[in-house]
């Protein structure tokens, strides 16, 4: 099996559609020992989705904001096991404001919110489990969403997705020399809870439709949990720094995959 | 059917949710019982394990009373 005996913290698991949901999904029946974590409010329901897993992972508490919590769920791995062999950070959120045209009346408070959430929180994580990713070595992932154009209403949250590839960068730069990598998965848009509070879903799944080489199911975010595993498993070595695009090939394609409609033929001139 | 199903909320809402039995009827709205959006979330897998029915986002849209979301139950069990 792919991750057969790795031990993995899997951040981000809210509800069973969760991308991380999926990633422990896969990551369980390819054979690794999976811990989750949640938060505060969403806790509850972490630990319904958790429930659908096999066997029910523990949940550790962590509000990536919040320094101590990263430093109790190092010791509590420490303890467990002793090393971690591979980190998915699943972790996004930007306030309101943020989003849905409010990048020009959005206040720094709002965007310092989804800043630290969702980029320094990538770079926070890693070097707070850092020892004990250098055990294996293993193996960090984040999950992106392009940032190398503008999308509609993604607004502030684009800009933190564009932070997180540069973090990554530099991730891979700062924990290469201890042998971990750190990579991105950068999906396409998916219906989870995170993608509901952004209004122009709907506006993705259009592109998406009419972009996507291999097509795209945004209800089915199985496909890019694979991916996670296999970044995370020993089969991608010597890769870091990198982003790979699970998005049915959309980031590639400069316009609609079905041919344009040709002009009609100008009538001959003399005619 | 709708009695059955008004049954199994009551029982979900008041076990899970802490909400007081005598508050719950089908006219009363989630977010009069004190339900948030994280609390209708859950309340919708709680219901896909008591009663099989998935509910998606969009159908949870235009729920805001216990008889509207026994109507979408209703609707996709039919
Ligand atoms: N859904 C999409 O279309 C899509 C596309 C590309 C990338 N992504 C990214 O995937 C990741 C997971 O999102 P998802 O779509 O599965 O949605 P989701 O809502 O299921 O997950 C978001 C997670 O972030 C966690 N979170 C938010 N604030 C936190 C905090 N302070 N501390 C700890 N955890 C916190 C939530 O608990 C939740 O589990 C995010 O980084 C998101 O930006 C999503």
């Amino acid at each position: 099996m792919l991750l057969e005996g790795k031990k993995l913290l899997i951040t981000g698991v809210l509800d069973p559609r969760s991308i991380a949901f999926f990633a422990a999904k896969v990551a369980q029946e390819q054979g690794a020992e999976v811990v989750l974590t949640g938060f505060g409010r969403g806790r509850r329901l972490t630990e319904r989705a958790a429930a659908r897993l096999d066997p029910v992972p523990d949940i550790l508490e962590l509000d990536v904001t919040v320094p101590e919590h990263i430093g109790a769920v190092a010791a509590d791995l420490e303890q467990r096991w002793g090393r971690l062999d591979g980190l998915l950070h699943a972790i996004g959120f930007a306030p309101a404001s943020c989003l849905d045209g409010g990048f020009l009346t959005s206040p720094w408070e709002d965007v310092s919110t989804a800043l630290q959430v969702s980029t320094y929180s990538y770079a926070a994580l890693a070097s707070g489990l850092k020892e004990l990713l250098a055990v294996g070595p293993g193996s960090v992932v984040g999950l992106d969403f392009d940032a190398q154009v503008a999308w509609p209403g993604y607004d502030w949250m684009g800009v933190a997705k564009a932070g997180l590839e540069a973090a990554n960068r530099y991730l891979a730069r700062d924990l290469g020399p201890l042998g971990i990598r750190a990579n991105l998965v950068a999906a396409g848009p998916l219906h989870t809870m995170a993608a509901r509070s952004i209004g122009t879903i709907g506006a993705f799944e259009h592109l998406w439709t009419e972009r996507a080489p291999l097509g795209w199911d945004t209800r089915d975010p199985e496909p890019v949990g694979r991916v996670v595993c296999s970044l995370l498993s020993d089969w991608m070595p010597a890769v870091t720094g990198e982003v790979v695009h699970v998005d049915g090939g959309v980031h590639a394609m400069g316009g609609p995959v079905a041919p344009v409609p040709q002009n009609e033929p100008h009538a001959p001139i003399g005619e | 059917m709708s009695q059955e199903l008004l049954a199994v909320f009551t029982e979900v809402l008041t076990e899970e949710f802490g909400v007081p039995e005598d508050e719950i009827a089908a006219e009363a709205t989630f977010e009069a019982l004190g339900l948030d959006s994280l609390d209708v979330v859950e309340l919708t897998l709680v219901l896909e394990e008591k009663v099989g029915v998935k509910l998606e986002d969009e159908e949870l849209e235009d729920v805001r009373t216990v008889q509207d979301a026994i109507d979408k139950v209703e609707e996709k069990q039919a």
